[in-house]
């Protein structure tokens, strides 16, 4: 039984095969994975915020799309990744409840998901499928053998990407 | 780390709870009129916990859940998050539409009313309390639904928090209905900036 790695709210790790990250539940969160084909190596972010120099609190860089993915990308280049092979596969960024007159917060999910995918464009690292938005909760898996970023939801059933 | 929240006193927390009581008890106590059920309520929980920590609240993040979301307007913002445990939401509709127990496998456009309108009469009792104790006019917005994973629906409140340190302060009560099945959370979460009007209208500012 390959290990699950589980990743809380805010929080990212990394790992290699046959062992698989896994993060429960987001929401407006995004889960961000980046894989390393050949080394199998990779790793799984739960991002909450867009944007680390916007915020009062930025200990914890784990929590924001700008400071989330470089530290995890250099834990996985520690691990054997290699830099020019990596590709990411984002999911979440869902908008759980819908008013009539919307503010800037309840469309966080969608600027997380655009805050992600700059983020990803600096650093030159491809984006090769997503799954973001809509108004529903995603449990998201990066199985670290074969790249499968596995998405599950209660109402619209589970997909591979 | 400059979080208000990490340097309240116990006396400030237990201030809390307090209100917490007072605001949970009314809300029980109309819960039970609407349903012709007693309710037993746990004391107030007043937590100060890691974001990631607070779904654990409620058994994890990928229980299944209907939430009833409201944002808190006046001198101390805030946001409401009322959560059932789906079988409990389904449960709830069966006795206020008088049907059988059991009956109610999903929620229609009627049943969704429904739900949101014990939120609303539950948030607007806990206010009620809340108001009286501060003295200020706290009112509720209109009440969004959705029934999904734990985690997902927290992540609303939580990432409104996020921006202002890395904890949140949940006032948590919880209800049950022994017997029936029923059994919610109820969630008072302030505004980082509220915390200290909060406090200071009831006395307890340092």
């Amino acid at each position: 039984m390959p290990d699950l790695i589980k990743v809380g709210m805010a929080d990212y790790k990394v790992g290699k095969a046959p062992a698989s990250v896994i993060t429960y539940g987001l929401g407006s969160c995004v889960g961000i994975a980046v894989y390393d084909p050949v080394t199998k190596v990779g790793g799984l972010a739960h991002i909450m915020l867009p944007d680390s120099l916007q915020a009062r609190a930025a200990d914890n860089p784990a929590k924001f799309a700008d400071t989330a993915l470089p530290a995890m990308v250099a834990e996985i280049i520690q691990l054997g990744g290699v830099k020019t092979r990596l590709a990411a596969k984002i999911a979440g960024g869902a908008q759980m409840f819908s008013f009539a007159n919307a503010t800037d917060i309840m469309r966080i999910g969608e600027r997380n998901a655009e805050a992600v995918r700059l983020v990803l464009k600096n650093l030159n690292i491809k984006l090769v499928a997503e799954d973001t938005g809509g108004n529903y909760g995603r449990t998201v898996e990066l199985k670290l053998d074969s790249g499968i970023f596995k998405i599950k939801t209660i109402d619209k059933g589970e997909k591979d990407l | 780390m400059s979080e208000e929240i990490l340097k309240l006193t116990s006396l400030q927390l237990d201030a809390l709870k307090e209100v917490g009581n007072v605001g949970a008890g009314n809300a029980a106590t109309a819960l039970s009129q609407i349903i012709h059920r007693k309710i037993d309520m746990t004391v107030p929980r007043v937590a100060i916990l890691p974001l990631g920590d607070v779904p654990d609240v409620v058994g994890g993040p990928e229980i299944m859940v209907a939430g009833v979301y409201f944002r808190v307007f006046g001198p101390a913002p805030g946001s409401i998050l009322f959560l059932l445990p789906r079988e409990s939401a389904f449960s709830l509709v069966d006795m206020l539409m008088g049907r059988e127990k059991g009956y109610t496998r999903s929620l229609n456009s009627l049943d969704e009313s429904a739900v949101m309108e014990i939120g609303n009469i539950l948030s607007g009792a806990y206010l009620n309390a809340l108001s009286y104790f501060t003295r200020f006019t706290l009112l509720p917005s209109i009440p969004a639904l959705a029934i999904d994973m734990a985690g997902a629906l927290l992540s609303v409140i939580l990432i409104q928090l996020g921006q202002m340190g890395d904890h949140a302060l949940v006032i948590e009560t919880e209800f049950s209905s022994e017997g029936d099945g029923v059994k919610g959370h109820f969630f008072l979460i302030p505004d980082p900036g509220s915390l200290g009007t909060i406090l200071a209208s009831i006395g307890v500012k340092e």
